[in-house]
Formats: structure tokens, C-alpha cells, sequence
């Protein structure tokens, strides 16, 4: 499986990521952060290919990170 | 298994307000930290991380040394390429990046990045184009689009009023010297995978020593365009993009004719450095310095009362025993009369910074330089008193206090100008930092007035004399 996992207090809920993923993997969630942000969510179990395009239009550092390959799937 | 993850190049944790932080300071959906996040990655792609010098500039990147964990230099306003020449002429084997936003390349700095460009320096200059200035609140750039609204502009960019954008990939293409010049974008995911293939490009034919690579990257900045994020990255494309092109102009392939990188010249040291700065004559026979340890020497005192000559003084003559020395003034506007501090720092290894914070030797050469630099000396450190204008002890009892009549014994000598040098002359030799001898040696070099070098040696001889009279000269 492979699945991108968002830092859920490194994301400032931009949602480039949402806009860029070609899978439709990623979602913004209701939950606010420490930052005070919504934040993006992987959904878990979506068709992730780990194309790495989340990770590359990211603006933050560190917050999202993909996975290629991986048993544990929950994002 | 980990496809994608944070670069080694940025730090863990970035210290900037407290410790600890993870976060950077951009705004939601700014370009900058996108294109961090490439240049980072390529640094340890292409394994150069500890040899890069990172220039940030100012604009709302001007906090970048606080994530990348390479050399960092934050430059003045628009002078990025001047200092990352500086860097490329002296660290032969850095890899030197010069980042920089519109307002800040495009505007205030346009005589440096032109001629930086011109001469074909080998390194690598970023362009962040957000077509506005960010950090300031959104002020027309000159970048900004034709009837784009920004503070400065309400109504519009007017062409007629304003002038129009300036396509700076183009005017770099007007120049015979860069190997590689390519404008990205960040508009769409395709556009920063193109932006992470040129970022790389650009770094890697410093690497090869190919020279000049300038990447132009067009940038949202949400804030100032009073967008949300998704709809910056559209913009880009629907109005950045017609008016800046995306496109490669220039890319001198491996194999074919390179312009020539200019050579860089030697670096100079020690004595070379000094037959540079005076002449051949500067110093006849060079003596190995017996300093017992490095020196953090501030010296202090009023204008006229020739402290930054003073330091002047002994960083040359460091360097004629064979020292590495760095010489930091510090004065206020007027000539006479005003604060004047020299920090002059002596050292068989290389000097990083040259700010003396905590000096070990103390020259005071009046009262208000005495209090206000006496708490700073190190413990175990030497303070220097001119006594015959200073009437107060010195109160730590951790340090070694010498009271010297500088200025007396300057008048003596019949030069009342040369307290400094007496303060010197007795530093110097009660420390044994340098030879005596060497000072003498360097008088008719560096005193200006012909009349004044034989009062100058005499009145070295006479300080010389006062220290052993008080029993503080061993020989
Ligand atoms: C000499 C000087 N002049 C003006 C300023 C004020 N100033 C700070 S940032 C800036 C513009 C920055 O715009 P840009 O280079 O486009 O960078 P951005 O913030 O958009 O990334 C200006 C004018 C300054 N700091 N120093
Ligand atoms: S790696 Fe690619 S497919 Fe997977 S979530 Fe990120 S953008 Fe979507
Ligand atoms: S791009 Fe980064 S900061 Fe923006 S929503 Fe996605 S994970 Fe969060
Ligand atoms: S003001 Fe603009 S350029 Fe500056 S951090 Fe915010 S979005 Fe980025």
C-alpha cells in the first residue's frame, strides 16, 4: 500500500495538496490544529500511487511525507 | 518504505522565535516554502550540503538561514549577488546560492544582479517572482502586472504611469555571459515538478564550474494578492504566465562552447596579503609572533584620539608575524569627539566573526569607554587604564589592571596624538603578543606624516621605559 501522511501540526490546511493530488487521496478535515489551522487528512485505503506530487507542492516543511510499499496504511 | 520526506538540508528544528519550532513563518500557500523544499532536496541529491553558502535576501525569504542548514549570509537589500560574488571568489569549492524576490532583485538590487550575471559568476541565483513586494504589505513591484492592484497602485499598474513588468529572464538573456537561464512555474503540479528539474539544473552546472545559471520561478503570494491559495496557483497561471513566458532561453550544454568562467583570483594571506596592502617595503624581516593565546582586544575611546588606527596598527602588524587578524570599526558620524571602538581580534586559526563581544584585552582610553566595556573583559583579562585622563580603578578584581599616563607620556614625546601608540606599545609588550621591534619596524610605513616618525619611535622607547621603571618588564 502505498499512502502520504500529513503532520497534522505541520499543515496550514492551504490545500494545494487536495488540489494537486491526481488520486483524490487527500481531504481537509474538520479538527483544528495546534497552529490553529484545519488540516489535510489522507483518506485512508485511497488509490495512492506515491507519485510524490502532495509532497513536491507542499509548502511546509516536513509535513507531508509518502510512502511507498507500506503494511500500515492509516495515514 | 519512505518515497518522499523532509531534506537533510533543512534543519530539524528551527530556532528562530524560542526553540523548537517546526513551522515556518510563511504564510499558508506561499511559493517560498515550496521552493525551499526543492532546493533542499537537490542539495542532498547532489550530495553538496556542506559546501553550500546560502545568500538570503531581504523580503519575506530573509529568514531562510533559519532553515537551511548549510553556510547562510542574510545580504542587505538587493545585494545577494555582490556578497555571493565575494563568497565565489574566495571559497573556491562552495556552491553558492544567491535567493532573491522580484522586489529585491528586480528593483533595488538591479545593478547587482546584472553585473553579478554579466561577469558570469559562477553561481546560482533563485528568482522568486511573486510580482509583488510580500514581506512589506504588497507594494507594486516592479514586476507587478499592468493594471494589477496593489497598495501602491489601487487602480491598477499603469503602463503609461508606471512602466511595465520587466521580463528578467529575458534581460538576463541579454547577456552573452550565463550557461543557463530558464523561467518556471509553480502555477500547476507539472509546473513544480519543472521547477525541482530546473532548480537542480541550476546547481548542478555550478557544481560542474560551467558558470552564471539564473532560475526565474513565478510564486504565489496568497496574502498580498488576497486570494485563497488554490485560486493564487490558477492566477499564476491564467495572468503571470502570458506576460512572463515559461520557458527555457538559454541552456549551454556539457560539450558545447561554455562562455570562459572567469578565473578566480588567488586567495592572499599573511604576508602576501600585506605586500599587497603596502608594498613590498612593508616589512623588511618578518618575526614569528610568540602570542600565548588568541587575542579579543577592543579598544575604546573618543574620536582624534586615534583608536581605529590604533587597531589598524596592531591587526597589521599581526598579520606581518604571521596572524591571521580582523579589524571591525565602529564609530559614530562625527570626526571628533564621538564614541569610537576597535575590535581586533589575533588568532593562529582562522577568524570566523569579527566582533568582539567578550574582549581579554581592554585598551580604555578615556572614562566613558572604561565603564562601559569593563564588565565585558573575560576573567583572567588585561585592561588597559590611560590614567592621565582616567582618574577611576578599575573595580573587577578577576583581571589584571595596568595603569598607564598615556597621554602624558605622549606629550613628553612631544606628540600628544600618539597616546594610542603608547597604549599599544605597553599592551603589546607586557603581553608579549608581538615583538616591539615589529611595531618599530612598521612606524615609517604607516605614519603618514614624515615629521611624526621619529616621535613615534621615541615615544615607543619611552613606554617601553615607563614599564620597566614600574617593574612590569621582565627583560
Ligand atoms: C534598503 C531597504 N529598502 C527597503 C526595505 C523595505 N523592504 C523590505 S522587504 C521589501 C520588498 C521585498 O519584496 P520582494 O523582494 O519581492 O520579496 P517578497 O517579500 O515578495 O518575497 C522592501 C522594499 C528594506 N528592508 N531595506
Ligand atoms: S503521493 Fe500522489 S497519489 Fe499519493 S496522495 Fe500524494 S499526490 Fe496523491
Ligand atoms: S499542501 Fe501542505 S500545508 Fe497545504 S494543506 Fe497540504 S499538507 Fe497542509
Ligand atoms: S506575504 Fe506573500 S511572499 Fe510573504 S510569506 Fe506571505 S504569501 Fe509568502
Amino acid at each position: 500500500m502505498n499512502y502520504a501522511k500529513i503532520d497534522p501540526n505541520l499543515c496550514k490546511g492551504c490545500r494545494v495538496c487536495i488540489n494537486s493530488c491526481p488520486k483524490h487521496c487527500i481531504l481537509l478535515g474538520d479538527s483544528i490544529n495546534e497552529i490553529g489551522y484545519q488540516y489535510a487528512q489522507f483518506v485512508p485505503g485511497s488509490p495512492c500511487t506515491a507519485c510524490g506530487i502532495c509532497f513536491y507542492v507542499c509548502p511546509e516543511f516536513g509535513a507531508v511525507t509518502v510512502f511507498k510499499d507500506e503494511e500500515d496504511a492509516n495515514g | 518504505m519512505i518515497k518522499h520526506a523532509k531534506s537533510k538540508a533543512l534543519y530539524d528544528t528551527f530556532e528562530r522565535k524560542g526553540t523548537g519550532q517546526k513551522v515556518s513563518h510563511y504564510c499558508p500557500g506561499c511559493g517560498h516554502g515550496t521552493v525551499h523544499n526543492l532546493i533542499a532536496e537537490a542539495l542532498v541529491d547532489l550530495g553538496i550540503t556542506d559546501r553550500t553558502v546560502f545568500m538570503s535576501p531581504v523580503g519575506c525569504s530573509v529568514f531562510a538561514y533559519y532553515y537551511f542548514d548549510v553556510g547562510n549570509f542574510q545580504c542587505a537589500h538587493g545585494r545577494a549577488p555582490a556578497v555571493a560574488t565575494g563568497v565565489r571568489r574566495v571559497l573556491e569549492n562552495a556552491v553558492v546560492i544567491s535567493y532573491q524576490g522580484d522586489g529585491d532583485l528586480a528593483g533595488i538590487g538591479t545593478a547587482e544582479i546584472l553585473h553579478a550575471a554579466n561577469r558570469g559568476e559562477n553561481i546560482t541565483v533563485f528568482f522568486v517572482n511573486n510580482a509583488i513586494y510580500g514581506m512589506t504589505g504588497g507594494q507594486m513591484a516592479p514586476t507587478t502586472l499592468v493594471g494589477q492592484k496593489t497598495l501602491t497602485t489601487p487602480a491598477g499598474r499603469s503602463l503609461t504611469r508606471d512602466g511595465g513588468p520587466i521580463g528578467m529572464a529575458e534581460v538576463m538573456n541579454a547577456l552573452k555571459t550565463p550557461v543557463y537561464i530558464e523561467r518556471v512555474s509553480l502555477g500547476t503540479p507539472q509546473g513544480v515538478m519543472k521547477t525541482r528539474k530546473a532548480v537542480k539544473r541550476g546547481l548542478s552546472y555550478q557544481v560542474e564550474k560551467r558558470g552564471f545559471s539564473f532560475v526565474e520561478i513565478l510564486s504565489p503570494c496568497p496574502i498580498n494578492w488576497k486570494m485563497d491559495p488554490g485560486s493564487s496557483r490558477k492566477w499564476i497561471t491564467e495572468h503571470l504566465e502570458p506576460v512572463f513566458p515559461v520557458q527555457k532561453f538559454r541552456d549551454v550544454q556539457s560539450g558545447t562552447a561554455a562562455p570562459e568562467v572567469p578565473k578566480q583570483p588567488k586567495v592572499l594571506k599573511g604576508k602576501a596579503l600585506l605586500k599587497m596592502l603596502q608594498g613590498e617595503s612593508a616589512i623588511t624581516e618578518l618575526t614569528e609572533s610568540a602570542m600565548k593565546e588568541d587575542q579579543f582586544v577592543k579598544i575604546a575611546g573618543f574620536g582624534g584620539q586615534g583608536v581605529l588606527s590604533a587597531g589598524m596598527f596592531l591587526a597589521k602588524g599581526a598579520i606581518a608575524e604571521g596572524l591571521n587578524a580582523s579589524w571591525l570599526p565602529s564609530y559614530g558620524p562625527e570626526m571628533r569627539g564621538g564614541k569610537a571602538y576597535a575590535s581586533v581580534i589575533l588568532s593562529r586559526k582562522q577568524i570566523g566573526s569579527p566582533v568582539v563581544e567578550k574582549p581579554n584585552v581592554l585598551l580604555a582610553m578615556n572614562l566613558p569607554s572604561l565603564l562601559a566595556f569593563e564588565e565585558d573583559v573575560q576573567p583572567g583579562g588585561v585592561i588597559l587604564v590611560n590614567s592621565s585622563i582616567i582618574d577611576r580603578k578599575v573595580t573587577r578584581d578577576d583581571v589584571t589592571a595596568l595603569y598607564v599616563p598615556a597621554s602624558d607620556i605622549a606629550k613628553s614625546g612631544g606628540l600628544i596624538a600618539a597616546s594610542n601608540m603608547v597604549m599599544l606599545t605597553v599592551y603589546l609588550a607586557y603581553t608579549g603578543t608581538l615583538q616591539v621591534e615589529t611595531i618599530k619596524k612598521m612606524i615609517p610605513q604607516n605614519v603618514k606624516r614624515k615629521e611624526h616618525v621619529e616621535k613615534n619611535l621615541a615615544i615607543v622607547d619611552a613606554s617601553i621605559a615607563y614599564l620597566k621603571e614600574q617593574g612590569l618588564l621582565k627583560t
